[in-house]
């Protein structure tokens, strides 16, 4: 690449914020036929980029310029009608339809309502063609395809729109190592083609072999953009991490009462892979990793919300191990987690403040089947004030209450339970500072108190200031375990990403 | 349970049944008489204890479509067991009963066990049960005589017969164990958002199977009411029950997706239902303008309902935010 070829894309200023910002002045631009990769830890902003250019989700403020002009896509067909693309990390073809009928569902040729079958049969083979799918029939069904040939009929799909750009999110993910081949073919050929594409991976080794140019995102910021030939991995993850210092939160000295829970050789396929730890009573363990580690599903296969194929866990100095197939043997046994989807797998939306509260105790403000109100009004606020948690009365549903208050509803669930293993799961997730705090508080009240504390975060930072351990989860696997002596965010994210440096190993 | 939560809950019910019988009264001349009311209320019991269960089982997010084939084979139990076995009348009625609640408990098994949608495994029970019905009848009207009649037979003074009194109690039992019990409350929880309920530690399976099998007791105490009336066990006995049943629920508030619901408002929802149709064959309806009316009241319910979930909510939300 001697000369740079001109811009296709140029982003100014763009910003986007959910509840807390997600995009920060972010700025950005894409030259014709040129792979650039968008890099960064979990939630530093690429989904959401890749959002507001397909027109999933609106901006706040920027500029965006689409080959010279300012492109504004209202909803996701405004943006394909102008040439801009996605392949989304999930699959979303249709089991039902045929392949040809995938690649056109928007688009199916039609005379006068009925499906011209064999303008689709030309138009889906050439489409196929294209990306060397020659072996593919066309009007065979999606479902009887592997899931690599799916993800290759999306991207076909993607490309028969005749795109300008196309963005791809973790197009490896259900990869294998051949289908991984042909996809760069063609990533190669499109390029040549003069299509701009946005790489969105984990995977540094194919970003070193394919990208021509890479873009490092942190906390919505734009870092850094770099030549892929002129720029090293250290440099990459460096720049990811950041080298901001955690502050420390106060009461941290470690007060070690004996074990508190020990798992061994937890399998809990396919996220889930021989994964063993232990912590002490009165530890809080941060468990750090990229999303799709295996973290929260570590957490619900010790729980029994989801099956695993081996491992055992016990609690405190037990040496038999505890038989948990269900969330109600793991709640018998003390263990309480707080799900990382606080509206769907922790509250009753609709329901009130008491309820929700009370629902694993409910047995203990009741006599012989009737409920006490009067002993679960108490316990309810007792253990509400406990958290700070503010609302209107315990009848109040907890839907009209903030996202930091909804989540100390189910913390408060767990205290009232006096469970002496709890698992978080992103506890502070969508929530703003001032409740973070009383969270990071309540977490460290628990850990003097000589519970056995296990945290997932993405927020690295978080963990390095509430943790007295960190271990890191890569690929299912245990990558790496810190202590306050020798994590930085450096050897974190580089530990985070060390099962996914090499695509052949995986493939084999 | 204080004043106002009595007021908000069952009020405008109450307000819209007692408004029917004033229009009814004000078109016709003899509707509010000792005779109309008496009538309504040996009608309703079978309907009533019916939707009792019913809204247990839509507070769970369930349905059950067996209910008018379960009623016709415990009916038939009764009345083989009476005029084949030669039981006593308290035996045959509890085997009536009992039927009932195994046909509930075969529903509620298979669709947990199995993770069969309830709607699917009711609608095979819908068949079955009416087929074992005919079976059990030989397809024959089994003629019971007078052991029943007392049953449907006004008590003096009250002017109501014994089954509206039972029908009464068994409402107010369902509400209390919905409103005061841990089970009630878990019943709630688990038609709010079971993954939820169920990460929290409580088993559900059981509760969920118990549903279903009280749904089948019931059915099988409304049989006997229901065969009272009759003075013989049909097995053509309530065919399309099911619905009104479901309607009667859904009038009275219980939300299809489960986690709400009041017993005694599904309870006046049957008044409702009972009370447009006795006004409307009195103002001189035919058959065919009832059901159109009473397809129109169901849909205004729920339309209500919707609303009051939707407009109104946003309407208090803005309310209290200030924005208004």
């Amino acid at each position: 690449m001697s000369e740079p070829l001109p811009s296709v894309l140029t982003v100014n200023r763009l910003n986007k914020a959910y509840n807390v910002p997600v995009l920060k002045d972010f700025d950005f631009d894409l030259r014709k036929g040129e792979v650039h990769a968008l890099i960064g830890s979990n939630g530093a902003g690429k989904s959401t980029f890749a959002k507001i250019l397909t027109g999933l989700t609106p901006r706040n403020s920027g500029e965006i310029l689409f080959q010279g002009t300012p492109f504004k896509p209202s909803n996701k067909q405004e943006a394909s009608a102008a040439g801009i693309n996605m392949v989304l990390q999930e699959l979303n073809v249709i089991p039902t339809l045929t392949v040809g009928e995938n690649l056109f569902l928007h688009t199916l040729p039609h005379h006068k309502g009925i499906i011209a079958r064999k303008e689709l049969h030309q138009l889906s083979k050439q489409a196929l063609t294209r990306l060397g799918l020659n072996e593919l029939n066309p009007d065979q069904l999606a479902d009887t395809l592997g899931v690599g040939q799916q993800q290759l009929v999306e991207i076909a799909g993607a490309l028969a729109q005749n795109s300008s750009i196309l963005i791809l999110d973790e197009p490896t993910a259900a990869l294998t190592g051949p289908e991984i081949e042909r996809l760069f073919e063609n990533i190669q050929r499109l390029r040549e083609e003069g299509v701009a594409m946005i790489y969105i991976s984990h995977r540094m080794d194919e970003i070193f072999r394919i990208a021509d140019r890479v873009t490092v995102l942190r906390d919505g910021h734009r870092i850094n953009t770099h030549d892929t030939d002129g720029v090293s991995m250290d440099t990459l993850v460096h720049e990811m991490a950041g080298d901001e210092l955690a502050e420390r939160h106060p009461h941290l000295e470690i007060q070690h009462r004996g074990p508190g829970l020990t798992v061994k050789n937890l399998t809990a396929k396919p996220a889930v892979n021989d994964v063993s730890f232990s912590v002490q009573k009165g530890e809080i363990l941060g468990i750090a990793g990229l999303i799709g580690a295996g973290r929260t599903e570590t957490l619900r296969a010790i729980f029994g919300a989801d099956p695993k194929q081996s491992g055992t866990v016990f609690i405190g100095d037990e040496t038999t191990p505890l038989s948990i197939s269900s969330p109600t043997d793991a709640v018998k046994a003390g263990i309480g987690l707080i799900p990382e989807d606080r509206k769907q797998d922790g509250l009753l939306l609709n329901k009130s403040v008491s309820l929700n509260t009370t629902l694993s105790t409910l047995e203990r403000f009741s006599k012989s089947g009737l409920i006490d109100h009067r002993k679960e009004f108490d316990a309810t606020v007792a253990t509400t004030d406990k958290l700070e948690l503010k609302y209107d009365s315990v009848e109040q549903s907890v839907d009209e209450l903030s996202g930091g208050n909804q989540q100390k509803v189910v913390m408060g669930r767990w205290l009232l339970c006096d469970s002496p293993v709890l698992l978080f799961d992103e506890p502070t997730r969508g929530i703003d500072v001032a409740a973070k705090e009383t969270i990071y508080n309540a977490l460290d009240q628990l850990a003097r108190e000589g519970k056995t504390l296990v945290v997932v975060s993405s927020d690295l930072l978080e963990l390095m200031s509430i943790s007295h351990r960190i271990l890191v989860m890569s690929a299912g696997k245990i990558a790496g375990e810190f202590t306050p002596d020798d994590w930085s965010q450096e050897a974190i994210t580089a530990a985070a990403f060390s099962e996914y440096i090499s695509t052949h190993e995986r493939a084999q | 349970m204080n004043y106002k939560r009595w007021f908000t809950d069952y009020a405008p019910m109450i307000l819209i049944w007692l408004g029917l019988v004033l229009l009814f009264g004000i078109l016709s001349d003899n509707f509010v008489t000792s005779r109309t009311l008496a009538t309504l209320a040996s009608q309703v019991p079978p309907l009533a204890i019916i939707a009792c269960g019913m809204t247990l089982v839509l507070i769970i997010a369930g349905i059950d479509l067996s209910v008018g084939s379960t009623l016709a084979l415990a009916s038939a139990m009764l009345g083989v067991a009476l005029v084949d076995w030669e039981f006593p009348l308290i035996l045959a009625i509890v085997v009536a009963v009992i039927t009932g609640g195994l046909t509930g408990l075969f529903n509620g098994a298979i669709s947990v066990y199995l993770r069969i949608p309830s709607f699917i495994v009711t609608l095979g029970t819908l068949e079955i049960a009416r087929g074992l019905a005919y079976l059990a009848t030989d397809s024959q009207t089994k003629y019971l005589g007078v052991a029943l009649e007392p049953m449907a037979r006004p008590l003096p003074g009250l002017g109501v017969p014994i089954s509206f009194l039972i029908a009464v109690v068994v409402i107010i039992i369902g509400q209390f164990i919905l409103t005061r019990t841990t089970y009630g409350r878990y019943l709630i929880a688990i038609g709010t958002n079971e993954s939820a309920v169920r990460l929290a530690g409580v088993p559900t399976a059981r509760k969920k199977i118990s549903v279903f099998a009280i749904t089948g007791l019931l059915t099988g105490l409304a049989a006997v009411f229901f065969t009272s009336r009759l003075g013989s066990a049909d097995p053509n006995a309530g065919v399309g029950m099911e619905l009104s049943a479901i309607a009667a629920v859904v009038i009275g508030g219980t939300s299809l997706m489960g986690g709400r619901g009041s017993i005694i408002n599904s309870f006046i929802g049957v008044l409702i239902i009972a009370t447009l149709g006795a006004g409307l064959a009195q103002i001189g309806a035919s058959e065919p303008s009832k059901r159109v009316v009473t397809g129109l009241v169901i849909v205004l319910a729920v339309t209500i309902d919707a609303l009051r979930g939707g407009f109104f909510q946003k309407l208090k939300m803005r309310f209290k935010t200030g924005t208004l």
